[in-house]
């Protein structure tokens, strides 16, 4: 399943690309990708565990960049 | 916005406090005012309170990320360089050197973050102005519901359902009208500026916007299914998809700071333990450090492919990802399917042998031919366009034609075989198309020819592909000799012809095989019936997909108008999209690169390090901008309010 999110002042590009590996380096997760410019997060995981997808990721992108907001 | 503008103030503020320090510094000599030993504390108090100004955000997210075991964080990185600036200049006025560098540390700071908020106002005006664009999204649905109407989310309407759009509403669904006649204006999804007729039993379709009179609407599609959820969903994922060049520079900004940081560390350690002279080379390893953030690449690269695709999109080409505009600018065969995308897809009479029996020859076809529902037929009778005598007897004599009877008259209307059959001398027509022959009481009158019609766009599109020296191939079921023809006068480079509609995946897959490595073959199609071999080709371009979803699912480039000159544009697209990525790439680079170099030899100072981190990245985001200006003209149309009135 893909989902996109919108992310909240997310102000770095570089953080951007830094996030974008580390969710694509969760387990479960397919393919992720963030785009500083459109300021959202499509992301392909598995059905069944995608809402324990969704915590982790918004964990590893608080530990990135705290100031960014994934809007669930 | 509103945090864009407090920063902004504290810019403003920073700015005209360092100019007050340091012209009071030039005439007066801060350093003086203390005694000896003491001297560079006023400068430094002075400097180090602006400094804090401008940059306490920048060394609060340092320590904090520093504290999450980011050590290569562009904050920290930067506060490295400058705080070690200060050091520097401690350093001269303790040991009793000139006073001089304070001015400089601050400087890098204010520069570095007057370039950080240029950068953000940049990236934040695009996208809105994009986003804006692109907002074909729906808010709600009237829904009409016995006589009266309710302001309803569009995933709660079921097909079906009745729904009124007023003047100046987006369509929020696909359907037929039920009621009202008005102009809908379909350019936020086409990109063409003319606004359609629609009346009752016309379909519409989401996402366009009515324009001057109430319609009432029934559902045909869920908003799921509907065009406009289509779009957006295609739109929204087309970030998945990425172009090689995006990809290398993701990896080389994973590589490029650690790179530079390491080099600085060098670069500070073994000259400084040669030469003694410590305080010239740590000063050239912190000039490293301001240039360490790969930001220019980082923001440009992916912001040129977003301008882009949004670029497209407006002009009713939706690209399915960065990684197509990067094929379809090197794309150089073109293999076109025939009906309904090279012509038109329907019947036109193109010639009546003899012509000065043209009226006579079609009034006996289309009397013969009244009651059929072949394309042919209906071509005759549309043409032949009045009424017709009734009380004749039709026999539809099977793969021949039709012979029509009354008392006195008998007509044939068929094939060679038709009047051979009936021993009527004729004269057999040469010609491409579908010939008619019309007999009168075993008298032969003349000879209807049909043609699939080339569209009008054809032609020039063939010619301008091969004026680029692309390879153009078409693919058609037709015969050999038709084919032939066909190809001949709108200019094709070769043709494959008699395919059934399975073949063309063969022969697509055969062009594949044979092709070079480096050649990437763009399909073109209709998008019906030809789904496989769009997802076959390297680009499959659908055209004229209004509505059609089978054939957005399947291309990767999507013409959302029945034009043929999308692919050219497209290609423009394309190509001006990846010259633009090439410059961005190697203007950062080689700027970063001779700032890197002049730096290690002492002729670059930080002033000049610092326009090489946040003032490549101005240039380069604002050189991908151009794409957007360059799609803005061609789109300009009416203003909407004109066409309101």
């Amino acid at each position: 399943m893909t989902k996109v999110f919108k992310l909240k002042d997310l102000d770095c590009p570089n953080c951007a690309t830094k996030m974008e590996q580390a969710i694509c380096k969760l387990a479960a997760v397919n393919n992720a990708s963030v785009s500083f410019i459109s300021q959202k997060l499509v992301i392909d995981a598995e059905d069944n565990q995608f809402d324990d997808v969704m915590q982790r990721v918004v964990k590893v992108c608080r530990r990135i960049e705290p100031d960014c907001q994934i809007v669930l | 916005m509103k945090k864009l503008t407090k920063q902004l103030i504290r810019i403003v503020v920073a700015l005209v406090l360092f100019i007050i320090a340091f012209t009071i510094d030039k005439i007066l000599d801060l350093g003086v005012v203390l005694p000896a030993p003491y001297g560079w504390l006023l400068p430094f108090g002075l400097y180090l309170g602006i400094y804090l100004l401008i940059g306490y955000d920048v060394l609060w997210k340092a320590v904090r990320n520093l504290g999450r075991g980011q050590f290569l964080d562009e904050n920290f990185l930067m506060m490295v360089a400058t705080l070690g600036a200060f050091a520097l200049a401690i350093y001269r006025g303790v040991s009793g050197q000139s006073l001089e560098g304070f001015d400089e540390a601050c400087a890098v700071l204010l520069f570095y973050q007057v370039g950080e908020w240029f950068q953000k106002y940049a990236t934040g005006r695009s996208r809105r102005s994009i986003t804006e664009l692109m907002d074909i999204r729906p808010d709600y649905a009237n829904l009409l519901d016995s006589g009266n109407t309710t302001k309803t989310d569009p995933t709660d309407i079921k097909v079906g359902d009745l729904i009124i759009v007023n003047p100046g509403e987006k369509i929020p669904l696909d359907g037929i009208v039920v009621n009202g006649a008005s102009s809908v204006d379909t350019k936020a999804l086409t990109g063409e500026a003319l606004p359609r007729e629609v009346a009752v039993n016309d379909e519409v379709i989401s996402g366009c916007v009515n324009l001057t009179s109430q319609l009432t609407v029934r559902v045909t599609k869920i908003f799921y299914d509907s065009t406009v959820a289509k779009v957006l969903d295609l739109v929204e994922n087309a970030a998945m998809k990425k172009a090689k060049a995006e990809n290398f520079i993701t990896k080389f900004a994973r590589y490029y700071t650690p790179a530079v940081v390491l080099v600085a560390v060098l670069l500070a350690v073994i000259p400084g333990v040669i030469t003694r002279a410590w305080a010239t080379w740590v000063y050239r390893a912190l000039s490293f450090l301001v240039v360490s953030c790969p930001c220019a690449l980082v923001i440009s690269i992916p912001m040129s492919f977003f301008v882009a695709l949004g670029t497209a999109s407006r002009q009713g080409i939706l690209i399915k990802g960065s990684n197509y505009l990067e094929q379809l600018n090197k794309a150089n065969i073109f293999v076109f399917d025939k009906t309904g995308t090279l012509t038109k897809g329907n019947f036109a009479i193109t010639a009546v042998v003899p012509a000065s029996q043209k009226t006579e020859i079609l009034r006996l076809a289309a009397i013969a031919e009244k009651d059929s529902n072949h394309p042919i037929a209906r071509a005759i009778v549309s043409a032949y366009g009045q009424d017709l005598p009734q009380g004749y007897a039709l026999t539809n004599v099977a793969g021949q034609g039709v012979i029509a009877r009354n008392a006195d008259t008998t007509i044939y209307c068929g094939n060679e075989k038709l009047l051979r059959n009936h021993q009527i001398a004729f004269v057999p027509l040469a010609t491409t198309g579908t010939v008619v022959y019309v007999a009168k009481n075993q008298t032969y009158v003349g000879a209807i020819v049909i043609e699939d019609e080339i569209k009008p766009e054809t032609a020039t599109v063939i010619a301008e592909l091969n004026k680029q020296n692309r390879q153009t191939v078409m693919l058609t079921g037709d015969n050999e000799k038709v084919a032939a023809q066909v190809a001949k006068r709108i200019g094709l480079s070769a043709y494959q012809a008699s395919l059934l509609p399975q073949d063309k995946v063969t022969a697509v897959e055969q062009l594949l095989g044979t092709k070079h490595q480096r050649d990437v073959l763009c399909f073109i199609g209709d998008g019906i019936n030809d789904a496989p071999v769009l997802t076959r080709a390297d680009v499959g371009v659908a055209m004229g997909a209004m509505g059609s979803d089978a054939a957005i699912e399947a291309a990767d480039v999507v013409l959302m108008r029945d034009d043929l000159r999308g692919v050219l544009l497209a290609k423009k697209i394309a190509r001006k999209t990846m010259a633009i990525v090439q410059q961005n790439i190697i203007f950062s680079l080689g700027v970063k690169l001779l700032i890197l170099i002049l730096a290690a030899v002492g002729i670059a100072n930080m002033w000049l390090a610092v326009f090489g981190d946040v003032g490549v990245a101005v240039l380069a985001v604002l050189n991908a901008l151009r794409l957007n200006i360059t799609g803005r003209e061609k789109s300009h149309c009416q203003p909407r309010t004109k066409l309101l009135k």
